[in-house]
């Protein structure tokens, strides 16, 4: 019975940490979709969005909903200008070129920020805007922390689902990551659609960003590396340009790295992500969801 | 001896290369600093070439590069260590027995990886880089001596400037040949078009993976003269921005040309540790924040690289 608490325990620190990944992971599968590019800034736009709501919270004590809208606003913003500056001059270019330049943005970013007179190096703890609850449920326990968690993803990813299903703008999305010239020759506007890609993807990792804050209150200008790896893991498990892919992809990340620190030891929890990763790629490089693509 | 005969040009060249760089370095014209910086300049041209089979003349892209130079300088450090190897000739055997493993280590992952390309490739490749850094962090649980994220200190220094400027140009001489062979044919044809290249009959699989494998050990080799030459290892030296330096010395060179990697390498180099002497601490941090953005102005003013000539 105590096992079983242990477990349900772990389980729901596993979908806590999961819902961050599922955040981030949508990101790159939708720009992966639209762009076929790893935007390797986008753990960065995470941390920007962590750093952002701190600022927020810290300085200016902003309500927790205000927080959440600026920080969105903010690396919507980001992940605009990093598409018009960095990647759009490249568009026709070879991908490896374009995979470089956003190695190049994910390290500026991550050395600018580090400079002191910028944000700092160091680790600096990020502030509660409420007080942690604990509630007693069963055989475990869950915070308030998690509940708000669960219910933030939720929502975003039911806004996200509403914006690629149901709207012409999520229709034109679809299309773009379908097939980019036939879509131009519907009379779509690629370039327009490709920011709205970016600018979704930013925005959610800000989201991701501010949870994560919330969640483990300690943020540096590296945290958005091994989060944003793992989240690309997350994005090819579920099957990468695949929205729900992304979501339950994240979700297994989650588990299995909590269930690994808590079962076997926490060192490893990094070097199972990659065995995860290989065997993806071994055994179904399309995917949990992805259909096999004829494609050369 | 044909080999010899075959090279003669070069060996001459590098001969006087030699005696120039050693007289300067008898007559001390220059510090104890700058020797050491030219030696790792030849370990960091060694390595990057490795990086250049792999992704200039192959095509492969990979982001862990840094992985296999630190397997070739933990496993060279252990071997020197624990055996107490102390004389010159007993250490060569060591320094190819490091570059075998890395070697062998991007054998046995590229079977796996080498199927995947492009963007695949590279966060495969990155993936396996941080699982060697995890491993390193960890790696006083599997024996003392290397010391995990303590560092792995007290190896002997057995790196000198005859040795590495020997191995750097056996080993440069070996490349050029294997370029200029059928194989290295082979390679180049996969770099400008994998399909066609299956389709003339070329084993494509084990084609990347010879060169992958021979990439590794070049890095592995120069792991280990790395590791023999500042005789203190630590995991944080093998990490992503580790392989981005080679990386970037790849590109500035222009794919697929070895004198321009020797060149980018020894600007790379010269530029860093310059800055270094010239500038103060603060603005040396600096650097990071000024490569990704040359990194960034390369790729937009040439796509291809320097010296490549674009395709299509």
């Amino acid at each position: 019975m105590e096992l079983l608490g242990y477990i349900l325990q772990q389980c729901i620190n596993g979908l806590q940490l999961g819902a961050v990944y599922a955040l981030i992971a949508l990101g790159y599968t939708m720009v992966y979709g639209v762009l076929r590019l790893i935007n390797f800034a986008h753990g960065d736009i995470f941390m920007l969005g962590a750093f952002i709501a701190y600022y927020l919270i810290s300085r200016f004590s902003l309500p927790i909903y205000v927080v959440f809208a600026l920080t969105m606003l903010c690396t919507a913003l980001a992940g605009y200008i990093i598409e018009k500056v960095a990647y759009k001059p490249l568009r026709n270019a070879p991908r490896i070129s374009l995979l470089i330049t956003a190695v190049g943005v994910s390290l500026f970013l991550e050395y600018f920020l580090s400079l002191k007179s910028v944000f700092t190096p160091n680790y600096i703890a990020f502030p509660r805007p409420f007080e942690v609850e604990a509630f007693d449920v069963f055989l475990f326990t869950v915070t308030n922390v998690q509940l708000i968690i669960f219910a933030i993803t939720g929502t975003s990813l039911g806004l996200l689902y509403l914006l690629v299903y149901k709207t012409k703008k999520g229709t034109a999305m679809r299309a773009v990551s379908y097939d980019q010239e036939i879509a131009s020759l519907m009379g779509i506007n690629i370039d327009a659609t490709i920011s709205l890609t970016f600018i979704v993807g930013a925005a959610l990792a800000g989201v991701g960003g501010i949870l994560y804050g919330i969640a483990y209150p300690q943020i540096n200008v590296f945290m958005g590396i091994m989060p944003g790896i793992k989240s690309f893991i997350a994005a090819v498990l579920g099957g990468i340009g695949i929205i729900h892919g992304a979501v339950l992809g994240g979700f297994i990340i989650g588990m299995s790295e909590v269930f690994v620190s808590a079962f076997l030891s926490s060192t490893f929890r990094d070097g199972v992500i990659f065995v995860i990763l290989f065997l993806v790629l071994l055994l179904k490089p399309t995917g949990i969801f992805g259909k096999r693509i004829d494609k050369v | 001896m044909k080999f010899f005969w075959e090279a003669r040009k070069v060996i001459l060249l590098s001969a006087l290369v030699y005696l120039v760089v050693k007289s300067v370095f008898y007559f001390g014209f220059v510090s104890q600093y700058i020797e050491q910086i030219t030696l790792y300049a030849l370990i960091v041209i060694l390595t990057s070439l490795g990086l250049n089979v792999i992704y200039g003349y192959t095509g492969q892209f990979s982001l862990g590069h840094a992985a296999f130079y630190g397997i070739g300088a933990y496993v060279s450090a252990y071997l020197t260590k624990v055996f107490g190897i102390e004389n010159v000739f007993a250490y060569i055997p060591v320094l190819f027995v490091s570059g075998a493993a890395a070697g062998l280590a991007g054998y046995l992952i590229g079977i796996p990886i080498l199927r995947l390309r492009d963007d695949f490739l590279a966060i495969a490749t990155l993936g396996f880089g941080t699982f060697v850094r995890v491993i390193l962090d960890n790696s006083d649980k599997l024996s003392e001596v290397l010391g995990g994220s303590r560092g792995f200190v007290g190896i002997p220094r057995l790196t000198t400037f005859e040795l590495a400027f020997m191995v750097a140009i056996f080993l440069i001489l070996v490349t050029r040949n294997l370029i200029f062979s059928r194989y290295g044919l082979f390679w180049r044809c996969i770099k400008s078009d994998e399909l066609a290249s299956a389709s003339i009959g070329i084993n494509t699989f084990s084609m990347k993976l010879m060169a992958f494998t021979y990439g590794c050990f070049l890095a592995g080799v120069g792991g280990a003269l790395y590791a023999n030459l500042y005789t203190f290892l630590h995991p944080s030296n093998f990490d992503i921005l580790k392989s981005i330096d080679f990386l970037i010395i790849v590109i500035v060179g222009g794919m697929g040309s070895i004198t321009g990697t020797i060149y980018a390498g020894l600007i790379w180099v010269g530029f860093i540790e310059g800055l270094r002497i010239v500038l103060p601490a603060e603005i040396v941090d600096l650097r990071w924040v000024f490569i990704p953005l040359l990194l960034i102005g390369l790729m937009m003013w040439k796509p291809y690289g320097l010296i490549t000539k674009s395709r299509r």
